[in-house]
């Protein structure tokens, strides 16, 4: 895995890497950088939308966003309204996507749904992020004890298969959403601090870092404002990812009983609650299961596309 | 020189394994409720009398300063000794040694259908590149790492017991007793974890493929005129396979720790079910030691996994 082929953002010819410098020189004047960064984000666009794994990635990312934001305007149906005399019917013109055990609308549920998931994926994938990537940077910079202590707290929450550490520890703290935004960041650290860490490691003895020591730099003011840059590209992949997998832990918890508690609008609760009534209305399995499995592949699909734009050979790892 | 990498793995995987028993202990700790109460019954409605509930508290170590308690917990580990379960009063060691033969069978199974799957999909897939053939396995490379494995249980359910009833959706039999009873209560869970598995083999088998055909080995051996399924079969696939078994020994690894989700659907009698009711029950000790047991596994078998890869392919760095 090289990591020199990663070091530019979103495929954009221009490195960033003098972050710092063109602004602190100020040879190029404020309006022409703006200018030139809007040229750069309009060809990051042109290169994400030609990748069709990107651009189908990305437009099932922004549906999902959307259903996530607009819920109160898209729903058909206050999501929590029981109605026992229309339970588990399949789809009709009233109820789009038919009904659950209590009646409750299938289409609302799994609008209000999207933004159970997209709440826990955002606050899970954020604080997970903001911890691993320090921790990561720390470890890839200063070296010695720290890095090894760092590590190995790494090694130890990924010694755990699976979901395992997930499952434990929202048993230990309960459900609902503060235990699950903790569940999921911690088990997502390790990503974001192996990945850093190798940057890190990588860019450290480079010209440009040595350059900024000799002009006097301080070493905190390297590492975020010189080295840390060269991460953005693939922890953008990284981030795509977690977000998919933040979806998946979620609404597995949730299936298990041990996520959000009912009568929550969660994908993964209304899977475990229609599933004794397989027998009687098989598709209200089906439609939960379908939003969990399009939105993932949504951030699948976009995080592996960056990854094909931003580094063809990345089949070697 | 293989030696010195098995030791210094081993050396690097004692702090880990410390650091993971301290994760479990003080996790454990913190689901609410009183293990003393449970023990006796509290939850289900038993009169608790002060003097017994002492009595107790004092005999499990329970009123102990909690750095003693991970202390004497680890230390009684060390020895084989996991506790007593709460509900069953029988040893952990005891009901994981019950359960685990169930998950050995499950992953066992569950391997051998991702492996008929991945590998001539991802053969077939870099052979034909950018064909309907090579969507298709990407597309179900795509659709399988997205589709979530309760929710492909569910649909098998749905289809092979509901709608046809070929199958039955819950149960488990003994493989060497009744191996064809077995099978019958295996196809699904194996299928939805073989799938998950596959899914990902395929990805990278193909990538792997496509790099091993543009490699010059493969077209000195085309020059030299030998047919060209034995160049794949023998020569590119072969040196692929050796690329993804550090894949298949991760996910196989995996699979060893658990598929708790499939084996609570289908009331598979394993290990990591024995753990969910111990989390339903609030059985700690189950718990405490399933979880420990469970990660402890992972890391043995990525251990040898990735000493094994050392030991077939000579060429990678050891370090």
């Amino acid at each position: 895995m090289s990591v020199d082929s990663r070091s530019e953002p979103l495929g954009v010819p221009e490195p960033i890497r003098p972050s710092t410098s063109s602004g602190r020189a100020g040879f190029v004047p404020r309006q022409a950088q703006h200018e030139r960064a809007f040229a750069q984000l309009a060809t990051s666009f042109r290169i994400l939308a030609r990748n069709r794994l990107a651009l189908v990635g990305g437009v099932i990312i922004l549906l999902g966003s959307g259903m996530a934001i607009f819920a109160p305007l898209l729903a058909t149906y206050d999501p929590y309204a029981i109605d026992i005399a229309n339970r588990l019917k399949g789809p009709a013109a009233d109820h789009w996507l038919g009904t659950d055990f209590l009646g409750r609308d299938t289409y609302s549920r799994i609008i209000w749904g999207a933004r159970t998931a997209f709440q826990v994926a955002i606050g899970a994938v954020t604080i997970g992020a903001l911890i691993g990537i320090p921790l990561g940077a720390a470890a890839g910079f200063f070296s010695s004890w720290l890095d090894a202590v760092i590590m190995r707290l790494m090694d130890a929450i990924m010694a755990f298969p699976g979901r395992l550490l997930a499952i434990a520890l929202v048993a230990a703290l309960g459900g609902g959403f503060g235990p699950l935004l903790i569940a999921i960041a911690i088990s997502s650290i390790p990503q974001y601090g192996r990945l850093v860490r190798g940057v890190v490691l990588a860019q450290r003895e480079r010209e440009y870092v040595e350059a900024a020591r000799m002009v006097g730099e301080p070493p905190w003011r390297i590492l975020f404002s010189e080295i840390l840059p060269n991460c953005s590209a693939p922890l953008v992949i990284a981030l795509s990812l977690d977000f998919a997998h933040a979806i998946l832990i979620e609404s597995t918890l949730s299936f298990l009983g041990l996520g959000f508690p009912p009568p929550t609008a969660s994908w993964g609760l209304m899977l475990k609650e229609v599933t004794p009534f397989l027998e009687l209305q098989p598709l209200a399995a089906i439609f939960p299961g379908a939003a969990i499995a399009i939105t993932i592949l949504g951030f699948n699909m976009f995080g592996d596309g960056l990854r094909d734009i931003l580094d063809p050979r990345h089949y070697q790892e | 020189m293989i030696a010195s990498y098995v030791v210094q793995r081993l050396a690097q995987a004692v702090p880990v394994l410390l650091l993971v028993s301290l994760g479990v202990f003080l996790i454990v700790q913190l689901i609410p409720g009183d293990p003393v109460l449970v023990m006796l019954g509290a939850d289900v409605g038993a009169n608790v009398n002060r003097e017994q509930y002492e009595e107790l508290r004092h005999q499990l170590g329970f009123d102990q300063p909690l750095p003693i308690r991970y202390l004497s917990w680890v230390s009684r580990v060390v020895q084989g000794d996991l506790g007593v379960s709460l509900k069953s009063r029988r040893p952990v060691t005891e009901l994981l040694a019950e359960r685990y033969p169930a998950t050995i069978w499950l992953a066992v199974t569950a391997l051998i259908t991702a492996l008929f799957i991945a590998i001539p999909a991802g053969i077939i897939a870099a052979l034909r590149q950018n064909t309907m053939v090579d969507y298709a396995a990407m597309g179900f490379s795509l659709w399988g790492i997205a589709i979530p494995n309760f929710w492909l249980a569910l649909i098998l359910i749905i289809i092979f017991s509901i709608n046809l009833g070929w199958l039955p959706s819950i149960g488990y039999a003994n493989p060497t007793a009744d191996p064809g009873r077995f099978l019958r209560h295996a196809i699904m869970p194996a299928i939805v974890l073989g799938t998950e598995m596959a899914a990902h083999l395929t990805r990278y088998l193909r990538a792997e493929m496509i790099e091993q055909l543009s490699q010059d080995y493969v077209r000195a051996a085309r020059a030299r005129g030998l047919s060209p399924v034995r160049v794949i079969l023998r020569h590119a696939a072969r040196n692929s396979l050796l690329a993804v078994v550090t894949i298949v020994g991760l996910q196989t690894a995996r699979l060893l720790g658990g598929a708790t989700i499939v084996e609570m659907i289908f009331s598979w009698p394993g290990a990591a079910s024995l753990l969910l009711e111990g989390i339903y029950a609030r059985d700690y000790p189950v718990v405490q030691g399933g979880v420990l047991i469970l990660a402890v596994t992972y890391v043995a078998v990525n251990l040898c996994v990735d000493v094994a890869y050392k030991w077939i392919d000579p060429r990678v760095r050891l370090g």
